[in-house]
C-alpha cells in the first residue's frame, strides 16, 4: 500500500513537472524570437529607418512606404471585415434558428478559418484583381485580407453579443421595441467594445500575412506613397520576403531585414497590447 | 372562484392554458383584472404566477417551444389573435422586472428610450416626458442634477425606480411588476410600495410577489395560484382574513410555501 502511494506521488510530480516544462517552453519560444529579433534588428533602428524611402537597391534607407502600406492594408481589411463580420454574427446569434442552415453556415465559417493564406492570395488574384478589375491594389489586398480575418471578426462579435445580458433584451422588448430596434439601440452598443477589441486581436494576423497580398496588393518597390486605393503598396511582410529572397545584395540587406521584422513585430504586438488594455479597462468599468 | 366587486375590468382572461413544451404550466385560468387597482399574484415558487404575468404582454412569445390556448381580452381585443402585434401590446402594457435592468446608458436616455422608439422626436417633448416619468416614479428629486450620468451608478432601489420611470414614459395603461422588490433592501422596498399607492390612481398595476405582507399592504385584489391553477381571487382584505379555500389559508398563514 505504502509503496503504491509513493509511486503515485512520484508519478504526479513527474506529470506536473513536464506540464510546467511544456508551458515554459512556449514562453521561452516567444521570448527567444523577440530576443533574437531585437539583437539582430536593433542595429538597423533609427529615425530615418522609419521615415525614409529605401535607397541603393534596398541596401540603404528606410522602410517608410512599407509601414504606411501595411497600415493602409490593415485598415482596409478592418473596413471590409468589420461590417460583414458583425452583420453575420448578428444573424447567427440573434436571428438564425438552430437547424441545418445554421449548421452549414457555421461549418463554412470554421472552414474559412482553416483555408491556407496562399489560397486566399490566389483567390484574391482571380476574383478581385482580375475578375473585378481592381488590379494589384490596396483595394484588392484589403478585400483579400478582409476575407482572411472574417472568421476571427465573426467569432469575436458572436462572443461579444452573447455576453450582453438577456435582461437588456427583455427590458427593451418589454418597452415595445422590435427585435431590430433592440439590437441596434441596446445590444450592439453594449457589445461594440468587445467586438472591437476581439477583432483587433485578429487583425494582427492581417498585418503580418504575406501570401494574401503578394498577388493582390504588394509591390517590390514604390517611388511614391499610393495616391488612391487602386495603387499598389509596399508592405512590411512582403518587404521582408523580397529582401530575403529576391535582392541582388542579400547579405548587405540582412540588417534591414531584421529591422523590418522587428518593426512588424512591434506593430502587431502593439496592436494586441492596445486591444488587451482597452478590454481590461472596459471589464473594470462595466457592471453587469 | 372569482367574485364580483365594483370596478371596470381592463383585462379579462378566459380559459387560459399555457404549455412549456409538453408541460402544462397554467391550467384553465379565468380572471378579471380591474382598472386602476393593484392586483397581487401570490403563490409558491413554480405555481405559474410569473408565467401568467408574462402572458399579459406576450413576453412568453420570446421563449421557444411554448404554446397558449384560451384568450386574454384587453381593450376589446384578444391579445392572442393573429391580428395583434405583440410590439403594440407591449407599448400599452409595460413591465418591470425582478432584477433592476437599466440600460448601460445615461439616466435620461434610459427614460427616453421608449418614447424615442415611437418617434417622439423633439427635445422639448422628450424633456417633458422624462421629467414627468421620473416624478411619477418618485426619483426626480434624487436624479434631477445627474441626468447625464450612467444609470449603472445608481443604487439598486434607484435603478428599480428608474425602470419604473422608463416603463411609465410610454404612458402604458397597465404596469406588470414581477417581484419588483425581491432584489432590494427594506428601505428601497418601502419606497416602491409607497409609489404603488400613487401609481394606481392612474395605472392598473399587477404585481407578482413572494412576500405575503407586501401583497396585503399594497394590493386591492389578490389572486392565489397553486400548481398552475388559479385557486382563489378576491379583495385582498377578504383573501387574507376569510379565504374561501383551505389551501389559500394554509399558504397565507405560512403552513407551506
Amino acid at each position: 500500500m505504502r509503496g503504491q502511494l509513493k509511486t503515485r506521488r512520484r508519478r504526479e510530480k513527474a506529470a506536473f513537472a513536464s506540464i510546467r516544462f511544456a508551458s515554459f517552453l512556449v514562453l521561452a519560444a516567444l521570448g527567444g524570437i523577440i530576443l533574437f529579433l531585437v539583437v539582430h534588428g536593433i542595429g538597423a533602428m533609427s529615425w530615418g529607418f522609419l521615415t525614409d524611402f529605401p535607397r541603393d537597391s534596398m541596401t540603404k534607407g528606410g522602410i517608410f512606404p512599407a509601414i504606411v502600406g501595411t497600415l493602409l492594408l490593415t485598415l482596409g481589411a478592418i473596413l471590409v471585415a468589420l461590417p460583414l463580420g458583425v452583420a453575420s454574427a448578428i444573424y447567427l446569434s440573434e436571428y438564425a434558428k438552430e437547424g441545418k442552415t445554421l449548421t452549414i453556415v457555421r461549418l463554412g465559417i470554421q472552414n474559412l478559418a482553416g483555408v491556407p493564406s496562399v489560397v486566399f492570395g490566389l483567390f484574391g488574384l482571380a476574383f478581385f484583381v482580375v475578375f473585378f478589375g481592381m488590379g494589384t491594389s490596396i483595394m484588392a489586398g484589403s478585400f483579400t485580407l478582409g476575407l482572411l480575418i472574417l472568421p476571427v471578426v465573426i467569432g469575436a462579435s458572436e462572443e461579444a453579443l452573447r455576453q450582453v445580458p438577456a435582461t437588456f433584451r427583455e427590458a427593451s422588448l418589454a418597452l415595445g421595441a422590435t427585435r431590430w430596434q433592440t439590437i441596434r439601440k441596446v445590444v450592439l452598443p453594449a457589445a461594440l467594445p468587445g467586438i472591437l477589441t476581439g477583432s483587433i486581436l485578429g487583425i494582427g494576423r492581417a498585418a503580418g500575412e504575406t501570401a494574401p497580398i503578394m498577388f493582390t496588393a504588394a509591390t517590390f518597390y514604390a517611388l511614391h506613397l499610393p495616391s488612391s486605393v487602386f495603387d499598389p503598396v509596399m508592405a512590411l511582410p512582403y518587404h521582408v520576403f523580397v529582401l530575403a529572397t529576391a535582392g541582388t545584395h542579400i547579405d548587405e540587406t540582412r540588417p534591414l531585414q531584421y529591422g523590418t521584422v522587428l518593426v512588424l513585430m512591434a506593430l502587431v504586438l502593439g496592436l494586441d497590447f492596445v486591444a488587451i488594455a482597452v478590454r481590461a479597462r472596459m471589464r473594470r468599468k462595466k457592471r453587469w | 372562484m372569482v367574485e364580483e366587486s365594483s370596478g371596470r375590468p381592463i383585462i379579462e382572461v378566459i380559459h387560459l392554458d399555457f404549455y412549456y413544451g409538453d408541460v402544462r404550466a397554467l391550467k384553465d385560468v379565468t380572471m378579471e383584472i380591474k382598472a386602476r387597482r393593484v392586483t397581487a399574484l401570490i403563490g409558491p415558487s413554480g405555481c405559474g404566477k410569473s408565467t401568467f404575468l408574462r402572458l399579459l404582454n406576450r413576453m412568453n412569445d420570446l421563449i421557444p417551444g411554448t404554446r397558449v390556448q384560451g384568450s386574454v381580452m384587453f381593450d376589446g381585443m384578444d391579445l392572442y389573435s393573429d391580428a395583434v402585434d405583440p410590439v403594440e401590446i407591449r407599448r400599452k402594457i409595460g413591465m418591470v422586472f425582478q432584477k433592476p435592468n437599466p440600460f448601460p446608458k445615461s439616466i435620461y436616455n434610459n427614460v427616453a428610450y421608449g418614447p424615442r422608439l415611437t418617434g417622439t422626436g423633439s427635445r422639448d417633448e422628450l424633456d417633458e416626458i422624462v421629467v414627468r416619468a421620473l416624478k411619477s416614479a418618485a426619483l426626480w428629486d434624487e436624479v434631477k442634477d445627474i441626468l447625464d450620468r450612467s444609470a449603472m451608478e445608481l443604487s439598486g432601489g434607484q435603478q428599480q425606480r428608474l425602470c419604473i420611470a422608463r416603463a411609465l414614459a410610454m404612458e402604458p395603461e397597465v404596469l406588470l411588476m414581477d417581484e419588483p422588490t425581491s432584489a432590494l433592501d427594506p428601505i428601497a422596498t418601502a419606497h416602491i410600495e409607497e409609489l404603488l399607492k400613487e401609481l394606481k390612481k392612474r395605472y392598473t398595476v399587477i404585481i407578482v410577489t413572494h412576500n405575503m405582507q407586501q401583497a396585503a399592504r399594497v394590493s386591492d385584489e389578490t389572486a392565489f395560484f397553486f400548481m398552475g391553477e388559479l385557486v382563489e381571487m378576491g379583495p385582498t382584505e377578504r383573501i387574507f382574513t376569510r379565504p374561501l379555500v383551505e389551501r389559500t389559508e394554509h399558504y397565507i398563514t405560512g403552513r407551506f410555501g
